[in-house]
């Protein structure tokens, strides 16, 4: 095609031509946004826009320490203090010494801590036979339990017939977060070097790909992705062996199943949100979980036992009920996973703290003959302890939750809740789960949306202030807060998604779902359409918006440690 | 250079991002298990005096916390922060209810002279008391100087010259040294106890201190003076950190 003359040398050519040049020195993130001009940079991390073309760090010092130990946990909930807990136990127990360090992204052990909780002792008694001796905050034996069914204004009964899963006869209602705590104290009394506040960032590899270590958040970024005076280096942990136990859907965890592909032969994971309990796999974008629990209290049969009472705290997480279809393949070069991070919830019984400290003290104990058996040969440097899960699949934890893996699959036929009653009733108290199919999930939760078109919007009624409350409120009491001059630690992959696709197709469920209000599509300044603003400070990492946006856009990553919620005994 | 040496008091509070729920028996706030964090004026005040060491002005910063054991996460933080030493003034958790700004600037009196610094430095106020008076008595029963709501603080010599943040605006003072200054908002932004630094504070000290100081309740006044007996000091910071520098 041949252009005038006259044309190239108009003033709105020069202009392009000039902007394509300068396109080439402008930083990454920059870059992007001049791309798609009407679209408000809303993604300033350094997972997203890398800091080496950035001009503003040009010439900050990137070195950093590294600290060796022989075990490193991620994560010190029920399954990580287990395991620190376990290798401590056995290095006393047979005079080795070896150094377990143990990271936990919450200001205090128990402070991202949630739970109903209704705690099965079995785990925790092989941890600790004598918990009662040492003083252990499981104080309230259950004396009775109750099931039913909810209408719209009655209540169904339904007899829990001893065999039933949701039977709780031996078991303890906790504060599991002072439980956690507890079993923070008994590790460090133990000798393991406990560090909350510092939140693991980074998975570390070797040459040779296997894991070497973490490495811990970089402190002192600005909110637009510059460094501030204050900035550090986070710390490289190095260890032979690296225990994630981030709880559900950890966010080095999605790292590692792309990394090694450890979900190959297994189904999605489907989780719920604890508030409790609304399953994750809802299709209607209208529908907000927080807006439903608080409609639940007003329910007849809910609301006596509610009155009166005052609420004191309010937290929100998400949880796995995927159960042993969802479960990946647990161990790679360098580490393994344990406890929720891969999830072995017992979804029907909804307890998975007892099976979560089990992986714990399992991998602990495999881990420790690798460290200490005297012809020790790896591959890798990084150890692989396959051992791991060999020893989970023999053991209760896997017979437990093989014996419950249909019940929930059940609940997706035509009759709903009531088909997967009928099914437990005959194929789990009767024949025990042994019957030779394994049913599938329906896919992952955040393929289950309908689009907005589809759906009716659902009128929730207003809160009451008694019984039920509105959301901030409720999340002042959750007590989370982070440093605000920080990049927001919900990252989009690309920032056009929010509006283009999540507005127009689903009409933002991302403002619903989330229990703490952090995304809100708020109109433009100048002109019409909306964008999303990212309240950041509120989100009390319950992981529910990486787990349901639709396009899979948002990724969670952690923020700078000791921030976020601060439950106390939750 | 100089062979000043400087006192950091820091308080141990219920963390400012908390929500305070008051005790069903209306005898206080609610504490257990609720986070606790230093009190942020006091992170400046120990940011100012690492600073002024890093200029080479203070030769050694010693950081001290009255209260229950718990306090020894604080004192690790300012040490991790860049402190020296730290002390525990270890008071049992049932006293500690009663323990004022007149008890506490009773100690810090006591700790300056045993100590010998030159330089008491705190917070201006506790977020949860919001007293601000504790810097105030500490030089009025060491009788020294005092410059409080600091701003800027600058060195000089044998005296030390603070600009202070007053009603009508500021104002600047010239104080002879030995003084006692209070930080306030404006004085520094503090820094990030990171992760290896407070692998360096130490491990944690056992809950038994080897004395505790004797509260007195606020009605017995100021004969009780004298008998404080703080515990020894924090084991200093000696261990070689097994690391090595990347890239």
């Amino acid at each position: 095609m041949l252009l005038p003359l006259a044309k190239l040398s108009c003033p709105a050519y020069q202009c392009f031509h000039a902007l394509k040049i300068k396109k080439d020195y402008l930083p990454l993130c920059a870059t992007r946004w001049s791309s798609t001009s009407v679209v408000p940079r809303i993604t300033t991390h350094y997972t997203v826009c890398p800091r080496d073309k950035d001009k503003r760090w040009e010439g900050v010092n990137m070195e950093r320490f590294a600290e060796e130990a022989d075990v490193v946990i991620v994560g010190a909930g029920p399954a990580g203090l287990s395991a620190a807990i376990r290798l401590k136990q056995l290095a006393t127990k047979q005079e080795k010494d070896i150094r377990v360090c143990l990271v936990e992204k919450a200001a205090q052990i128990g402070a991202h801590t949630l739970s109903g909780a209704c705690l099965d002792p079995r785990g925790f008694e092989e941890l600790f036979p004598d918990w009662k001796e040492k003083g252990a905050p499981l104080n309230t034996p259950v004396t009775e339990d109750r099931f039913g069914i909810l209408t719209e204004k009655y209540r169904i009964p339904v007899p829990i017939l001893p065999g039933l899963p949701m039977n709780n006869h031996g078991n303890y209602i906790v504060r599991l977060g002072h439980l956690v705590s507890w079993m923070g104290e008994q590790a460090e009394s133990l000798g393991v070097e406990v560090y909350p506040g510092y939140a693991a960032a980074e998975v570390l590899f070797h040459e040779d790909g296997s894991v070497k270590g973490v490495a811990t958040n970089d402190v002192g970024i600005q909110k637009d992705g510059a460094p501030k005076t204050t900035f550090e280096r986070g710390l490289e942990l190095h260890a032979k062996v690296t225990i994630f136990a981030e709880g559900c859907h950890g966010h080095l965890a999605k790292q590692l199943y792309k990394k090694f592909d450890l979900r190959a032969n297994c189904e999605p994971q489907t989780y719920g949100i604890g508030l409790k309990e609304v399953g994750l796999d809802y299709q209607n974008p209208y529908l907000s979980p927080f807006r439903e629990f608080q409609r639940w209290k007003h329910h007849p049969s809910i609301q006596p036992t509610l009155e009166g009472g005052k609420r004191i705290a309010y937290g929100a997480r998400a949880l796995n009920e995927g159960g042993l279809q969802s479960i990946p393949k647990l161990t790679f070069p360098g580490g393994l996973l344990i406890g929720c991070s891969p999830g072995f919830m017992n979804v029907p019984k909804i307890k998975g703290t007892h099976t979560a400290m089990k992986s714990g003290i399992l991998a602990a104990e495999s881990i420790f003959n690798q460290l200490t058996s005297e012809n020790l040969q790896s591959k890798t440097t990084g150890l692989h302890v396959t051992e791991y899960e060999d020893n989970l699949k023999k053991s209760w934890v896997w017979k437990e939750l093989y014996t419950v893996r249909n019940i929930r699959p059940s609940c997706h036929g035509i009759l709903g809740v009531y088909g997967g009653m009928i099914y437990t009733g005959i194929f789990y108290w009767i024949f025990r789960g042994m019957e030779p199919w394994t049913l599938k999930h329906k896919g992952s939760d955040s393929d289950q949306l309908k689009p907005a078109k589809d759906c009716t919007p659902i009128e929730y009624p207003k809160p009451d202030g008694q019984i039920s409350f509105d959301l901030l409120s409720s999340v002042a009491l959750s007590g989370t807060n982070h440093e605000h001059d920080q990049p927001a630690h919900l990252t989009l992959k690309d920032d056009s998604i929010p509006v283009n696709r999540n507005l127009s197709i689903y009409d933002g469920p991302e403002q619903r779902f989330c229990p703490a209000g952090v995304y809100e599509f708020v109109p433009l300044e100048q002109g019409d359409g909306f964008r999303l603003q990212i309240n950041a400070q509120n989100c009390v990492h319950c992981k529910t918006c990486d787990i349901k946006d639709p396009s899979q856009n948002i990724n969670w990553v952690v923020p700078e440690g000791g921030g976020g919620p601060a439950y106390n005994g939750m | 250079m100089a062979e000043l040496r400087a006192l950091v008091a820091v308080k141990r509070v219920i963390d400012f991002a908390v929500k305070i729920r008051v005790k069903p028996d209306r005898t206080g706030v609610v504490t257990d298990g609720v986070k606790h964090s230093m009190n942020p004026f006091c992170e400046i005040a120990v940011e100012e005096a690492v600073r002024l060491k890093e200029k080479k002005l203070v030769k050694e910063i010693i950081a001290v916390s009255c209260g229950p054991a718990q306090c020894q996460e604080t004192i690790r933080t300012a040490l991790a922060m860049g402190a020296d030493r730290g002390i525990h003034v270890e008071v049992p958790a049932a006293e500690a209810d009663r323990l004022g700004p007149l008890q506490v600037a009773r100690v810090l009196a006591k700790l300056a002279e045993k100590e010998k610094v030159d330089l008491v430095l705190l917070g201006k106020q506790a977020i949860d008391d919001d007293c601000n008076q504790t810097g105030q008595m500490t030089a009025g029963f060491l009788d020294w100087p005092q410059g409080t709501f600091a701003s800027q603080v600058t060195l000089e010599g044998d005296k030390v010259k603070v600009e202070r943040e007053i009603d009508g605006g500021l104002e600047t003072l010239r104080l002879k040294l030995p003084a006692v200054v209070t930080a306030d908002l404006r004085l520094n932004e503090p820094r990030y106890a990171t992760l290896p630094n407070i692998m360096g504070a130490g491990p944690k000290a056992s809950a038994s201190g080897n004395g505790s100081a004797d509260v007195a309740p606020m009605e017995a006044g100021c004969r009780r003076l004298g008998q404080g007996q703080p515990c020894e000091p924090w084991p200093p910071v000696c261990r070689k950190p097994r690391r090595r520098r990347l890239r």
